[in-house]
């Protein structure tokens, strides 16, 4: 698959050209691809200076970078602990019957992908779930529906 | 405009007072992560709104403040009116036009929209009254709902940047150690550490550069006031940051915050931009000299970077494996140079001590555990949202008090506290106080401060599993008996649940927690079994009545429980018909219903869509 580049060399601009921007430099190309293209990692080693093993290292070490295409929607079961004792499973298993796969996986028509996440910080309103940047507290079996009908 | 000077300062904060006492009324909105989900933005929005195509005395625009978290999440979307400090629950976009007609441009209180008792169904109309509010004391979260977190003029209005005034114009670097030392400021984000010493040992280092960091990872599943505190008050934050890196000598601090809070990102760069333009923050702060930059970092989404020497390595661009520490990161931290590094809240409380003084502070709270501390109340309590109280409150008056009792009043099983790292209390403990010392003794810990509460429906051994699976998938890999040890006792935990597990597992489980404790390199591992030994101390026999009976007392493991339908009770609405996916409910309208045993999967959806309470669980 093709991607466009062009704008890698500005985003890796945005920041000092040294190893220690390495995880900012990764955030931006993640937030603008939904994904780590392997391309754009080659280039971003090489102009901050780290080797492509370092890069590649903190790509699959934390949870926030994906090497793989990401669905239109993301969607975030959280399983936090407040979530978990509010029914987080149900939700999960719900959102998998609905989208017919499994936690990590993305539609093959790559419209949802979906995720669970150890907490969002929201649990006050347990069980919630997030479609991109979009919070649905108290979540019921009905939500799930709801929020998955509108493929 | 530079503020150079205490007049000056002095001076900017009259203009202000006096700017806003000529608001006789001002709409607080609630903008924290609860509210804004349930809608509060289309709120505030219908306000100002409305507010300026109407034209009421003394009421304009500007007083609708969109603040932060007001805490009572349950209730959310919020909206207070002052100065009466009216409580307004659950408010909807249509509920507005009568609000600025009877509370705004009146001084009515419509009652169907204030708090009510759950008990005697009274209607409460100012929070101080609603018990969620009275047992509280807020100091680190003191202006959450007060005050527009995007507002620098805000924030000073109600004495920000008083605590960094007198820090820098009256006070000299050890003074300042001092100060915090006699306070007995002990590190909120679950240490403990008392913060004076820490500073005291970073400057005690000899080195022309020093760094402050602020952990605002907040990874614990369960947990949510320092985000509360960095959407909400950012500000406080970097004053505390700012008193921190004066004394001890740093000019440069970093805020390490985490992926899944672009808000707490977004205000808190607002927050350092102001301040910078007001000369409270960057070069020659209030014209003394000194200077702080502040830079924010973003997480990239791994719990074990809440680790300090990981969150270090992760500020530096690296894969966040914490190291042995030997060397304390205030000798050797960020780029192996003399740092200190605290959590939101524990900078928070900075500058109140600093303007009030140490001996203010420790009339606070309990013994060797001076001040308040914040939790997040949630799980299956009434009233879940932030709550603030002095150390030494009792768990009982946090639950049944300030929490409301048990959802449903559901008989109350336990709390856990402290996170992963930390454990379960029983119903024994609730007359504890607590404190760091006190959880710690009782084999919990305050941790970064969720609090989660349980009732008979939740499974200690789901529990205990459910926190292993979360550390073996954030075991940062490094050490072997944190690897390999969790993902064993994951393994044992699961077994037990499903029914396969023997007594012999408990006592495998007891060593291999041991080894790991003792093993470990960091934190994660070395606390990583805490939730199996506490479940384990407190609730022995749920463990063995999964082991002997094949039994689930709370219902909960799927692979010992059966549903089935009450015909007394059910009315045949056909709801768990529809919610069940995989078919296994048949029946008619009107006719009680089945369950086909063999398709069934145990889900529980159909207990959630039954509203009559008719399917039981064995």
């Amino acid at each position: 698959m093709k991607h466009d580049l062009a704008k890698v060399p500005e985003i890796i601009g945005r920041y000092p050209q040294q190893p220690s921007s390495l995880i900012m430099v990764l955030q931006d190309i993640q937030k603008e691809f939904s994904f780590l293209p392997c391309e754009a990692l080659e280039q971003t080693a090489k102009s901050l200076g780290v080797p492509l093993s370092k890069v590649f290292s903190v790509s699959t070490f934390y949870n926030a970078f994906s090497l793989n295409k990401k669905g239109d929607t993301v969607v975030r079961v959280c399983i936090g602990t407040a979530c978990h004792i509010r029914g987080a499973r149900q939700i999960q298993e719900q959102m998998e019957t609905a989208l017919k796969i499994k936690a990590g996986e993305t539609t093959a028509d790559g419209k949802f992908t979906l995720e669970v996440v150890g907490c969002v910080g929201a649990c006050a309103m347990a069980p919630v779930v997030m479609t991109n940047e979009r919070y649905h507290p108290q979540c019921k079996v009905n939500t799930v529906k709801k929020l998955v009908a509108k493929r | 405009m530079r503020i150079e000077s205490e007049k000056q300062l002095r001076d900017y904060r009259k203009k202000l007072v006096d700017a806003d006492r000529k608001l006789t009324k001002k709409i607080m909105v609630c903008h924290g992560p609860g509210c804004l989900a349930s809608g509060s933005e289309q709120i505030s929005e219908e306000f100002t709104k409305q507010l300026a195509k109407k034209r009421i005395a003394g009421v304009t625009v500007e007083a609708v403040k969109k603040t932060g978290c007001h805490s009572f999440c349950e209730k959310s979307p919020l909206v207070a009116i002052e100065p009466a400090q009216i409580l307004y629950t659950k408010v909807k976009v249509k509920d507005v036009a009568e609000i600025i007609e009877k509370s705004v441009a009146g001084d009515e209180v419509i009652e169907r929209l204030v708090y009510h008792d759950p008990h005697s169904n009274e209607a409460i109309a100012t929070y101080p009254d609603v018990p969620f509010y009275k047992y509280q004391t807020r100091l680190a979260l003191r202006n959450l709902g007060k005050i527009n977190a995007c507002d620098i003029d805000d924030y000073i209005r109600v004495g920000g940047y008083d605590g960094a005034a007198k820090a820098l114009l009256h006070m000299t670097p050890e003074n300042v150690i001092d100060e915090i030392t006699k306070s007995n400021l002990r590190g909120r984000g679950g240490g403990g550490f008392p913060a004076g010493r820490k500073w005291a040992s970073c400057r005690a280092v000899e080195s022309d550069v020093r760094y402050v960091v602020c952990n605002g990872d907040e990874g614990d599943p369960g947990a949510f006031m320092d985000r509360a505190i960095m959407e909400g008050d950012p500000h406080t934050v970097l004053e505390g940051m700012v008193v921190a890196a004066f004394a001890v000598g740093a000019n440069d601090g970093y805020i390490y915050v985490r992926e899944e809070y672009p808000l707490a990102v977004i205000n808190l760069q607002k927050a350092i931009e102001q301040a910078e333009g007001l000369g409270l923050l960057g070069d020659n702060i209030l014209g003394t000299g000194f200077s702080l930059r502040i830079h924010i970092n973003r997480g990239a989404g791994a719990f074990v970077c809440g680790e300090s020497s990981a969150l270090m390595l992760s500020v530096a661009g690296n894969v966040g494996e914490p190291r042995a520490k030997y060397v304390r990161s205030v000798v050797k931290g960020l780029w192996d140079k003399p740092t200190v590094l605290n959590n939101v809240e524990t900078y928070a409380n900075v500058p109140l001590i600093i303007t009030n003084g140490a001996e203010w502070f420790t009339s606070i709270g309990a013994p060797k555990n001076a001040g308040t501390k914040a939790f997040s109340l949630v799980g299956k309590v009434r009233h879940t949202g932030l709550i603030e109280v002095p150390m030494g409150t009792t768990l009982r008056r946090i639950v049944f008090d300030i929490g409301g009792g048990l959802l449903k009043d559901r008989p109350f099983k336990g709390v856990q506290t402290g996170g992963p790292s930390g454990g379960c209390l029983a119903e024994k403990h609730l007359d504890l106080s607590v404190d760091f010392d006190t959880l710690t003794t009782h084999g919990s810990m305050m941790g970064s401060g969720g609090m989660i509460v349980m009732d008979d429906r939740t499974c200690m051994v789901d529990v205990a599993k459910y926190f292993l699976s979360f550390l073996v998938s954030e075991s940062c890999g490094k050490c072997i008996p944190c690897r390999e040890g969790l993902y064993q006792l994951h393994k044992l935990a699961i077994a037990i649940s499903e029914g396969r597990g023997t007594e012999q597992d408990i006592e495998k489980m007891e060593r291999l927690s041991e080894m790991v404790v003792l093993g470990s390199l960091c934190g994660l591992g070395k606390s990583g079994p805490n939730p199996f030994l506490s479940t384990i101390s407190n609730f022995r026999d749920e463990y063995l009545a999964h082991i002997r009976d094949h039994r689930c007392p709370a219902g909960v493991c799927r692979e010992l429980i059966t549903y089935e339908i009450n015909p007394e009770k059910c009315d045949g609405c056909m709801a768990c018909i529809s919610a069940c996916a995989v078919h296994a409910i048949t029946g008619r309208k009107t006719k009680p219903h089945v369950i086909n045993q063999e398709l069934c999967t145990k889900c529980g959806a159909c207990v959630a869509a039954c509203t009559r309470d008719a399917i039981a669980v064995f």
